[in-house]
């Protein structure tokens, strides 16, 4: 009796895999060959710099006793040429994993809830379980397929095969526990855009807690390995820099990636016996007879859609930035005893203070992320077009110009929001802890600064949806990890300066570590003011996507 | 008559389906016209197209004396539009998504608007996620036919309507043309389009194939006559314009079909029986729609496609079956156009 309930919860897995993998068909390829593709690019870049020994034994011990290098990379881990790649690469590596499997599960759940697919097909012979079952099935093998194709990438670069399965591990790892926060909020949430914020606050949470934690850490007597303090510990990108590829190989820490994916799911699991199809475990509140005063407007309506989003991203960023504020004032003190470090420092970067690099880095990070949010809410136009919601609301007063101007507006008006405050809350939080203001004004001049760019992004996702509405989608979101990845791995990369000029991030002045130049800036607001200019006359011009 | 829509030989492809191939639709000020058609027609893409959501690939359009495409905004503020699959933000209540729509175009009679919110017995305070199929085409209908504007453009608006909120749609929709509104009402539910329609267009593979007043267009068909007579009837399958005679009770009862032209011999030719019942019934909408789509329909009965039968439609005899009768229907109206 118990094994046929059983078996009925789960009915009609195998076609909802096989309906998942054909949807998926072309992206989950897409997404594991660019991050295979990245870790093999990585090292071989990383071969062609830093050939010998002796070079990356310096390299090594300037990365252990750097605070920059352990908060914004990870613990330094010997000096073989596949564990410094792979302590360089793995936080890219891991964020892109995490995204692409926070998404596949949010798709494959939430998503076909809110548009009404998932009704359809559990009115078929589909076991309440079986959605997630089939989700996770695809998930998790596409970060197995993943974990195998970064191992056999890194032995073909001429990396031991005892390494490359490592790094496979902490990658694919990182993945599965993803794919089980997603599975949880996905439940928890009633709608795909929450469910995937909140993976989004978990991957910036992990962030940061391995970043304290690899800060605090200490320097082991070899010199070319750090120690991480607890909070490392307590983050799954924390455990995936701790299996050390190529260094220690430590296979033991799979089991955490598995406990902690197993209780995910399984708490899934049990929220999905407890709510009703459609339904997320807040329950929905009646509203208003009539709208409020400023509701019935073309912008009231706007604000109304993207306030919720605004909400999210500023309270996940301001917080990022006044926690990296915090971790600024550690970083200092760090310096300030270590003579070596504080030469090669000044070597680098002639005219700047360590809080001066500190404080570019991390813009640099909070600018892409920043950018994340422009992506997210131009995106929605796309998704009020495909609903089928735009079409009513365009068949009255409102001009399909003034219509993309609001949502245009509060996109712009929402990034350099974001920045400012991100940038203010890390100044002010450092200004707390170092008891002097001096370091304000930069902070907030250096995420200001980030303002062009992602406007500049944000200018070719409203061309897209002129021009090419049906990928905006896919394109926008493709053009931020580009973006992402150049930043964060361009320079070692080493690709041509054409392919870096390619990326709005590129342009930005690196405030305050060098001196503020402001033809850059022009051309990136140029830039997104002529591509948004496309964009409107392209939309004026076509066809109305409608909904089926 | 004033026309308030206006398309001639208006085309519109998407990639290689062509949705409208040469639409001619004509809609006078004040009317309800009734604009029929199967799905797939193409009666959302000829509103979507004079709603300047889509552009017109070839063809002429004037709406309200202005061109759909470039005049939209000011176009809009003139007219309201009810959509068949109406989407709404789930987030919102069925009463800010009124205010909402209304809200923007700027004509929301707020009076009209509570009115109707309790005529169609509509909940506004729940989120318009929590609403049925028939609750938020409801929400569609208050916040456009609460709108004071010159014309409405309803397309299949009471899909998912139960029977009683049909009829109170109905009623509202002849309190709006009572005020002088005008109406484009597209629709396959013929009950509806007869109840509440002037003037019919019937559109067909993206072509309008019939249209007129329901008057004109009834002439086109036959009037349907039963009778029972004293003496046995004879001769009857001979007369001109008569078709499908079935005769029973020895030939003292007869159910026969006439066209309009020739109801007076075929009246004539009755009364020389003695006539002692007599019940004529005109053509229904559903009659003037099946002569439009009654070889496909005969394709689907026969399932041999034929649609183009060479039944000459005259002197048919008794006892012909369903589907002759569809055809001999078809090429009548043919010839007489």
């Amino acid at each position: 009796m118990r094994s046929a309930t059983a078996t009925d919860l789960f009915a009609g897995t195998g076609r909802l895999v096989r309906l998942a993998l054909r949807r998926d068909r072309i992206l989950l390829p897409v997404w594991i060959a660019s991050i295979s593709g990245l870790a093999g690019a990585v090292v071989a870049s990383y071969a062609a710099t830093l050939p010998s020994e002796a070079e990356r034994a310096v390299t090594a011990a300037f990365g252990a006793a750097n605070p920059m290098a352990r908060v914004f990379d990870g613990p330094a881990s010997g000096t073989t040429l596949g564990a410094m790649s792979m302590v360089e690469a793995y936080k890219i590596l891991a964020i892109l994993t995490a995204l692409m499997s926070a998404q596949a599960i949010v798709r494959h759940t939430r998503q076909d809830e809110e548009t009404g697919r998932a009704e359809l097909l559990g009115s078929a012979v589909v076991g309440r379980h079986a959605r997630l079952t089939a989700a996770l099935v695809v998930t998790l093998g596409a970060n197995l397929v993943l974990g195998a194709a970064v191992a056999c990438v890194l032995a073909a670069d001429g990396l031991p095969w005892s390494g490359s399965w490592a790094a496979g591990l902490a990658v694919g790892g990182a993945g599965w526990v993803f794919a089980g926060i997603a599975a949880l909020s996905a439940q928890v949430f009633a709608t795909a855009r929450g469910a995937n914020a909140v993976a989004g606050a978990a991957l910036g949470v992990a962030f940061l807690l391995r970043a304290v934690g690899d800060l605090l850490g200490d320097v082991a007597d070899s010199g070319v390995e750090v120690v991480s303090a607890w909070p490392s510990w307590l983050s799954p990108l924390g455990w995936g820099q701790q299996v050390r590829p190529f260094y220690q190989d430590n296979w033991w820490i799979s089991g955490l990636f598995l406990g902690l994916t197993a209780t995910l799911v399984a708490g899934a699991f049990v929220l999905t016996s407890h709510r009703d199809v459609g339904s997320g475990m807040v329950p929905a509140r009646s509203g208003p007879v009539h709208a409020p005063r400023g509701l019935p407007s073309a912008m009231g309506l706007a604000w109304r859609l993207q306030r919720g989003v605004l909400g999210v991203w500023l309270l996940g960023l301001t917080g990022f930035g006044a926690a990296f504020g915090a971790v600024g004032e550690s970083a200092e003190d760090l310096v300030s005893g270590n003579d070596g470090v504080q030469q090669m420092l000044d070597r680098m970067a002639p005219d700047a203070g360590i809080l001066d690099l500190y404080t570019t880095f991390l813009m640099a990070i909070i600018g892409i992320a920043a950018a994340g949010y422009t992506v997210q809410a131009l995106l929605r136009m796309r998704a009020e077009e495909v609903t089928g919601r735009l079409e009513p609301v365009l068949a009255t007063g409102v001009g399909r110009r003034q219509w993309l101007a609001t949502h245009v507006v509060i996109a712009a008006a929402g990034t350099t929001t974001i920045l400012a405050l991100s940038g203010l809350a890390g100044g002010l939080v450092h200004a707390g802890m170092a008891g002097s203001w001096a370091g304000v004004g930069d902070l907030l001049a250096a995420a200001l600064v980030q303002v062009p760019a992602a406007l500049a992004l944000g200018g070719f996702v409203v061309a897209l949806f002129g021009l090419l509405p049906r990928w905006s989608g896919p394109l926008a979101w493709a053009a931020l990890a580009v973006a992402l990845v150049m930043g964060q791995l361009g320079s070692l990369l080493d690709l041509p300066q054409w392919a870096l000029d390619i990326s709005p991030f590129t342009h930005v002045p690196r405030v305050p570590a060098e001196a503020f130049s402001v033809t850059p800036v022009i051309w990136l607001l140029l830039a997104a003011v002529a591509l948004g200019a496309v964009g409107f006359a392209a939309f004026r011009r076509r066809d109305l996507a409608i909904a089926a | 008559m004033e026309q308030v829509i206006r398309t001639r030989g208006l085309t519109k492809s998407f990639g290689s389906t062509r949705a409208l191939d040469g639409v001619d639709l004509t809609v006078g000020r004040g009317e309800v016209h009734g604009f029929l058609g199967p799905n797939g027609a193409g009666k959302s893409t000829t509103i979507r197209v004079l709603l300047g959501l889509l552009r017109k690939d070839a063809g002429e359009a004037t709406l309200l004396d202005g061109d759909p495409w470039r005049d939209a905004v000011a176009l809009h503020r003139r007219l309201a539009y009810v959509p068949g699959d109406v989407q709404l933000w789930p987030n919102l209540s069925g009463g800010e998504a009124i205010d909402l729509l209304g809200g923007l175009r700027g004509s929301m009679d707020h009076a009209r608007r509570d009115e109707l919110v309790d005529r169609f017995q509509l909940d506004p305070t729940k989120r318009c996620s929590a609403y049925s199929k028939g609750n938020r085409q409801k929400v569609a209908i208050v916040a456009g036919l609460a709108s004071d504007v010159e014309l409405y453009l309803l397309d299949e608006p009471t899909s998912g309507l139960d029977p009683l909120m049909e009829t109170v749609f109905q009623d509202v929709v002849r309190e709006i043309t009572t005020a002088g509104g005008t109406v484009l009402l597209s629709s396959h539910i013929l009950a509806e389009a007869e109840s509440l329609c002037d003037t019919v267009s019937i559109i067909r593979s993206g072509r309008i194939v019939e249209s007129g007043t329901l008057a004109a267009l009834r002439h086109l068909t036959r009037t349907t006559i039963h009778v029972t007579t004293e003496l046995p009837l004879d001769g009857l399958g001979r007369l001109a314009g008569v078709h499908d005679v079935r005769t029973e009770d020895a030939g003292h009862s007869a159910r026969f079909e006439v066209e309009a032209e020739h109801l007076g011999a075929a009246v004539k030719h009755l009364g020389a029986h003695g006539v002692r019942t007599l019940t004529s019934s005109p053509p229904t909408l559903e009659e003037l729609f099946l002569r439009h789509y009654g070889d496909e329909l005969a394709a689907l009965a026969n399932g041999n496609g034929n649609s183009h039968g060479d039944d000459s439609g005259h002197g048919a005899g008794t006892g012909t079956g369903e589907t002759g009768h569809v055809h001999g229907r078809r090429r009548r109206a043919e010839g007489s156009r």
